[in-house]
């Protein structure tokens, strides 16, 4: 189990100029990590949509890559997206899940199939070309520039622990101005 | 005068639309059959419509012109995205709907048909019926209303598509 801001702020290190959409509670967690806000997309509620937000991107920009900071529970809400992504294989996506194994924003019940759930398989099922685990900080540093280079869809499942510190949750109206600042950067 | 799936991508493409986010309903098959054939315009299928709007909000972010194609039964499954990825974040887009259930103004039996108009109205997303090729200029007229508006604007297609 991993540190949550440890392991979004071993993310951000190796980030360059990728678009990054988040959401849920990862969202809080990256909003506090993140060095290339103008390049961030906050999903702030429409929970589930965060990998269908970011195929749209990826398809659209072939160029750049995209990640996508998920949740367990919001990737729960929206399966059917592993088969459209991974169908669709666009090689410049990247598709982290932040797997605490509960609904941490409403309190911490457990997600359906909490510790049982294996979305490493599922990804390589629905047909992503690269899927990892990682539960230690140690091996994902290490590891993690090597998974980057590799050609995508590409899955991590990042098993983290609850956060202690959290950012505030945006209001909704962020999301409107995320996209608008986002579009403007990737325009030519 | 019936409604030909080549006018109606040669209408999708006056308006430069780049991609189709789509899943097909019962009428759509002569247009998959049109759009592929043609190529152009990328299909981009998606396992269930409440994807449709969150990839078109994607794609519009990357520089795109997404169009949303689905039927009213996915429009119903679509709330959550229509609402935050849709309305919320004032994404100009166009979806185009089947509607199921429509019989051409008479009395509908079908309740796909009977909750699809007062639904738009609750959500205040301004709706176009198309019918027949003479109707595409609506489809046009729609984007322009999308952008101007920065709103989602819906296309009703009332009848099959043709060959």
């Amino acid at each position: 189990m991993m540190d949550p801001i440890e392991t979004l702020k071993t993310l951000s290190e190796h980030r360059t100029d990728q678009v990054v959409v988040s959401t849920m509670v990862a969202l809080r967690v990256w909003s506090l990590v993140s060095k290339r806000p103008e390049l961030d997309l906050p999903l702030v509620g429409c929970m589930g949509k965060a990998s269908s937000l970011g195929l749209g991107v990826a398809l659209a920009r072939p160029d750049r890559q995209v990640w996508i900071i998920d949740g367990d529970g919001s990737l729960l809400m929206n399966l059917g997206s592993l088969v459209t992504i991974g169908n669709l294989s666009p090689p410049n996506l990247i598709h982290f899940v932040y797997n605490n194994s509960v609904y941490e924003t409403t309190g911490g019940q457990p997600v359906p199939g909490a510790g049982r759930t294996d979305f490493v398989g599922l990804a390589r099922a629905a047909g992503y070309l690269q899927a990892f685990r990682f539960d230690d900080l140690e091996t994902l540093s290490l590891r993690l520039p090597k998974v980057l280079k590799l050609p995508g869809p590409t899955l991590v499942d990042l098993h983290v622990g609850r956060a202690t510190a959290l950012g505030p949750l945006p209001p909704a109206r962020r999301t409107a101005e995320a996209l608008r600042t986002v579009k403007a950067a990737l325009s030519p | 005068m019936g409604l030909h799936a080549a006018k109606v991508l040669e209408t999708l493409k006056a308006m430069g639309i780049t991609h189709i986010v789509w899943l097909p309903d019962s009428e759509t098959g002569f247009l998959y059959e049109a759009i592929t054939a043609d190529g152009s315009v990328k299909l981009v299928p998606v396992c269930r419509e409440g994807e449709a709007l969150a990839v078109a909000a994607g794609l519009w972010v990357g520089g795109a012109k997404p169009l949303v194609l689905i039927q009213n039964t996915g429009l119903f499954e679509s709330g959550d995205s229509i609402r935050g990825l849709g309305l919320d974040v004032g994404l100009p887009v166009v979806m185009v709907i089947g509607y199921r259930g429509w019989l051409g103004g008479r009395p509908m039996t079908d309740s796909a048909g009977i909750y699809t108009e007062p639904i738009l109205k609750a959500w205040g997303i301004n709706y176009h019926l198309v019918e027949t090729d003479h109707d595409l200029p609506k489809i046009l007229a729609a984007q322009d209303e999308a952008l101007k508006t920065s709103r989602p604007v819906a296309v009703l297609i009332g009848q099959e598509y043709e060959k």
